[in-house]
């Protein structure tokens, strides 16, 4: 099997209180230096996890677990302290659908802008711009300012932008509770969809019953370890059992 | 975007640098025409305001210090400058676009935190977007400049015109240079862009946009007079002064020695160091952008 995702030994800590101002550090300073002026927090502890081309994988753990920061590393967004992380293909993230989209533009200049900061070249995006638009149910309301849609609406488009970027690993955080029922279902029909084509994804979520529907794998993890990694029934089995 | 290893795998969140931007050209073309779109949404005026802007400072500046100091040459006043307010005016447009430059491209990262935060791009885009940005509102200023210079009777030379490009390049260059130092330190010192501020107080003022380079050549003497040259923004507004203001004159103002033999490779060589220095430092910074934000 061909690797897609691997993850070796990273550790990650992260500063809780930055002391910036001069007056806090001269008053630490004075106190003879008690006390850090830093606490730190371990956020990932010597995590290992290898991915091949086509898995599904689910990482499960309860809030402050570590899940949204090892997904950071994988894409990029965070590098590890020590250890590696490398990745094959292209990543792209359905990580908090909407962070690159601005209020003032409209849809259609929201599709382009918003696929690209995803990786989409130009040509990509006009190719697909349709079936974007299709997809959200968005209709004549593609040369609205944003800012006037509904919040199901921007979500829909959002979602519809990542989901057409194409990546060879997804990774998904969180959103699939996107808009309303019908178009949650067409949101998990399309993520099912895309591991069926195996394109290799990596799925963070609480809905324990949904990713048991879409991943065959799962990760457990607390405060920052990996505690179980194999079936996702026994993910969920020993997720449930903990609470 | 990221940094090959010999199996195919590579390592996400690894930046190659301003190299990231060429090759994100479209992202960045994109990133242009949005701040250029969103900067004066709901306003009448629109794109007028950096008409507007520029002339309403040109003609305060005119009047306090053209007039009332007397820094332009009159009957009554045969010390001052030919043609003052092409000579104030050239520098102006010049100071005004490194300023604009500068202070949106040291908030870029922050104001972009939100994306920056969550999903991977080439965060020099920001900075770079910003001079971008900056540069196209430099352009009816400098349309102006030629339309008023026309007016006055200008005749450049070809190697006038391409010393105001090089000066132009300077001024580019340092800004982004700065821009990227200043944009990476404000991620962890927010006290980074109110320095930023108070240097572009001290630019204006630290070049000769206002004043003549003589003025400063008899106060300070030789040494400090080159300590004075070496800033780069100087260079820019002088060579802005030769080949904009000096043909509408009778050309018989002196102009600074060696400014094309010496201090205009220097311009360009200590902008491009600060470039430099700007993109090393933002690279050592950016890997801790995501939890520093």
């Amino acid at each position: 099997m061909t690797t897609a995702i691997e993850v070796r030994g990273i550790n990650k800590q992260f500063v809780l209180r930055h002391t910036r101002s001069i007056k806090e550090a001269f008053v630490w300073l004075m106190k003879g230096r008690k006390g850090d002026l830093s606490a730190k927090f371990h956020a990932l502890r010597d995590v290992d996890l290898t991915v091949a081309q086509g898995e599904t994988v689910a990482l499960l753990g309860f809030n402050g677990s570590g899940k949204s920061t090892l997904l950071k590393h994988i894409s990029g967004v965070m590098i590890p302290d020590s250890g590696t992380v490398r990745t094959r293909g292209r990543v792209a993230g359905l990580i908090e659908v909407g962070a690159g989209f601005h209020h003032d533009l409209s849809g259609r200049d929201n599709v382009y802008l918003n696929g690209a900061i995803l990786g989409m070249t130009e040509a990509q995006i006009k190719e697909r711009f349709d079936s974007i638009v299709e997809f959200a149910e968005i209709g004549e309301f593609i040369d609205t300012e944003v800012k006037f849609y509904s919040s199901g609406m921007y979500l829909r488009l959002a979602f519809s932008v990542a989901v057409h970027t194409d990546p060879e690993v997804f990774l998904v955080d969180e959103i699939l509770a996107v808009g309303d029922e019908p178009f949650q279902k067409k949101c998990i029909a399309k993520i099912q969809e895309l591991a069926a084509e195996g394109k290799t994804l990596v799925v963070v979520s609480h809905d324990l019953d949904l990713v048991a529907r879409i991943c065959d794998r799962g990760v457990l993890l607390d405060h920052g370890n990996v505690m179980f990694d194999g079936p996702i029934d026994e993910a969920v089995a020993r997720m449930r059992g903990q609470r | 975007m990221s940094q090959t290893t010999d199996d195919g795998l590579v390592r996400p969140g690894v930046g190659g640098g301003l190299a990231d931007v060429v090759r994100a050209r479209f992202l960045l073309k994109l990133l242009v025409r949005k701040e250029l779109k969103v900067r004066y949404r709901g306003s009448v005026l629109g794109l007028l305001w950096s008409y507007v802007k520029p002339g309403v400072q040109f003609i305060v500046f005119y009047i306090a210090l053209g007039v009332f100091l007397g820094l332009e040459k009159s009957p009554r006043n045969e010390n001052g400058l030919p043609n003052y307010a092409i000579y104030l005016f050239s520098g102006i447009v010049l100071i005004n676009f490194f300023t604009e430059a500068l202070g949106n491209a040291s908030r870029s990262i922050v104001g972009n935190g939100g994306l920056i935060k969550k999903i991977y791009l080439p965060r020099q885009l920001f900075p770079v977007a910003s001079v971008w940005v900056s540069a196209v509102h430099f352009f009816p200023q400098l349309v102006i400049l030629v339309a008023a210079c026309l007016f006055a009777g200008w005749h450049p030379s070809v190697f006038q015109l391409g010393a105001a490009v090089l000066g132009f390049v300077i001024v580019a260059l340092l800004s982004t240079g700065l821009g990227l130092l200043f944009g990476a330190a404000n991620v962890y010192f927010r006290d980074s862009e109110n320095f930023v501020d108070m240097l572009l107080m001290v630019a204006t003022w630290a070049s000769p946009v206002m004043y003549s380079w003589t003025m400063v050549q008899d106060k300070l003497g030789p040494v400090w007079f080159t300590l004075y040259q070496v800033n780069p923004i100087t260079v820019a507004v002088e060579t802005f002064h030769w080949a904009f203001w000096l043909p509408t004159t009778d050309g018989s103002t002196p102009v600074p020695p060696h400014l094309l033999s010496i201090w205009l490779p220097v311009g360009l060589v200590v902008s491009a160091l600060v470039l430099l220095w700007g993109q090393l430092t933002f690279r050592r910074l950016e890997g801790r952008f995501a939890q520093e934000l």
